[in-house]
């Protein structure tokens, strides 16, 4: 792997940009491996880039459907935050986010990380007795969560001009969560794709799966995909909300629906918004991107849905939402739409574990799981490689739903 | 936007509806089945890429409850499969 530095960066300037290297290679597929991931996002590329460091699993077939960085990596909104509820889930996020911190040197790949800070705005009197039980648990954890008076809310956003005392939800007051920040979502593709590259895995575009494949005992054996049998002892699903539609092909029911989730971004403008939005009781959420663009994210449309587009009303829905509180958005134009349709678990956290299928392996119900990445990549990596869970994620097992022991997140995330 | 039947007031638009879940099956005794079953009925829902049966509430209408079947890839209403009748 060429180092990117600021003599690369020189030396290939004064070529015209001709010679640099590829960031990955395009090997041809072999029949067998160690391990293969399916799905080449985020948590797939992670997964496999932390086997090869940290565990010596090397000989890795990362598979992708469409193109490497292409599926919810690239439709989400980038907000990076440790501000969850239980007790299980606030170290793990507290790791991701500080993995996440380092990442441009672990992986010598520029994350444009921008560690903004997070604003709640507060409307409501049971939100405000949520975020405070989370800030008492969050304090245990080392993540940080602070009340502001609504006098200060709004002067460090100038923008908040709605939800005054004659408001239907006038403003109660802002909760400040330091932690939080954004960074660049292709970085993080291409990061994690180019140094699991360089250590010997390999990365299959165009390749979609289309089956599991289980052996005689019923333990998995390989896949099927659109360019014949890959065989593996050990899979790992990374496939968001296509999970079910994949371990149904092994017999194996999950208990997690998919859903789809929105976003829309504005024209650039200029710098207006310094920190991480987010209106909990409106349904909204936004930040501005390095370009100028505001990145708005809505709740989602409620029933299941495996479709990747908007739907109009609640497009309709979040941009009035922000309306009231943004007034001034009013003549912001809005430039590209889309969603994402991703898989959540019963209780609203994720599903890490090797399955009831011996080899399978899932990684799932990620409903904000691009702050995930890095910490979900390495505890996954550790389950796959040793075979017991990462103390981090072991609460995330599908043991949780055999026990009832559920970690309740609903209504900590857009999800409600 | 979808275009739900109301029994009583023909196809409205699914702003004038609150969502309600997917339709389960019935609440099991738990003193009778299997540990399994009952983690099942509690957690799985089916969620297939097609048809799925879920409730609607005409909130800001007349006030009914209704079920249909909607497509997960069109968010078109379809008819019961023809092995759940």
């Amino acid at each position: 792997m060429q180092k990117y530095s600021l003599f690369s960066l020189a030396r290939n300037a004064l070529s015209g940009h001709r010679n640099w290297p590829l960031a990955w290679r395009s090997p041809p597929l072999k029949d067998r491996y160690d391990v293969v991931v399916i799905g080449a996002g985020g948590h797939g590329l992670a997964t496999a880039y932390y086997l090869a460091k940290e565990f010596g699993v090397i000989n890795i077939a990362v598979l992708e459907r469409g193109w490497l960085g292409g599926g919810n990596i690239a439709r989400n909104t980038v907000t990076i935050r440790s501000n969850y509820m239980r007790d299980a889930s606030i170290p793990f996020y507290v790791k991701s986010v500080a993995m996440y911190e380092g990442l441009t040197r672990e992986l010598n790949f520029n994350m444009m990380h921008s560690k903004r800070t997070m604003v709640d705005v507060v409307q409501t009197w049971p939100k405000l007795r949520e975020l405070r039980r989370r800030q008492l648990v969050m304090d245990i954890y080392g993540s940080t969560y602070e009340q502001i008076t609504t006098a200060e809310l709004r002067r460090r956003i100038p923008a908040l001009t709605g939800g005054g005392p004659e408001a239907r939800l006038p403003v109660i007051c802002g909760m400040v969560h330091t932690d939080a920040g954004v960074n660049r979502h292709d970085a993080v593709a291409w990061g994690y794709a180019r140094a699991a590259d360089a250590m010997g895995v390999e990365i299959h575009q165009q390749t979609a799966v289309h089956s599991l494949l289980r052996g005689a005992q019923g333990a998995i054996e390989g896949v099927a995909t659109s360019r014949g049998t890959v065989r593996a002892n050990k899979v790992v699903v990374a496939v968001s909300g296509h999970t079910t539609t994949l371990t149904e092909t092994a017999g194996l029911r999950l208990p997690l629906r998919t859903m789809n989730l929105t976003a829309f971004v504005s024209e650039p403008v200029q710098p207006l918004i310094d920190v991480i939005v987010n209106c909990p009781d409106s349904g909204f959420y936004f930040s501005q991107s390095d370009k100028g663009e505001m990145v708005i994210g809505g709740a989602p449309d409620m029933g299941q849905s495996f479709r990747r587009d908007i739907k109009q009303h609640v497009f309709e829905d979040t941009v009035s939402a922000m309306l009231s509180l943004f007034p001034r958005f009013k003549k912001l134009k809005l430039l590209r739409q889309w969603g994402g349709h991703l898989d959540i678990a019963h209780d609203a956290s994720p599903i890490m574990d090797q399955t009831e299928v011996p080899g399978l392996f899932v990684t799932a119900g990620w409903w904000g799981g691009y702050k995930a990445i890095p910490a979900g990549g390495l505890t996954l990596a550790h389950l796959v490689a040793k075979g017991a869970p990462h103390p981090l994620m072991a609460a995330f097992t599908l043991d949780r739903f055999r026990h009832l022991d559920f970690v309740m997140e609903a209504g900590t995330t857009t999800a409600r | 936007m979808l275009l739900i039947p109301c029994p009583f007031c023909g196809a409205r638009s699914e702003s004038e509806f609150i969502y309600g879940g997917p339709v389960r099956a019935a609440r099991p005794d738990p003193n009778v089945v299997s540990d399994a079953d009952w983690v099942d009925y509690l957690t799985v829902v089916p969620n297939p890429l097609g048809p799925v049966q879920e409730h609607w509430w005409h909130a800001r209408g007349c006030g009914e409850w209704l079920t249909i079947w909607r497509d997960t890839r069109t968010h078109d209403i379809v008819e019961a499969p023809d092995e759940i009748e």
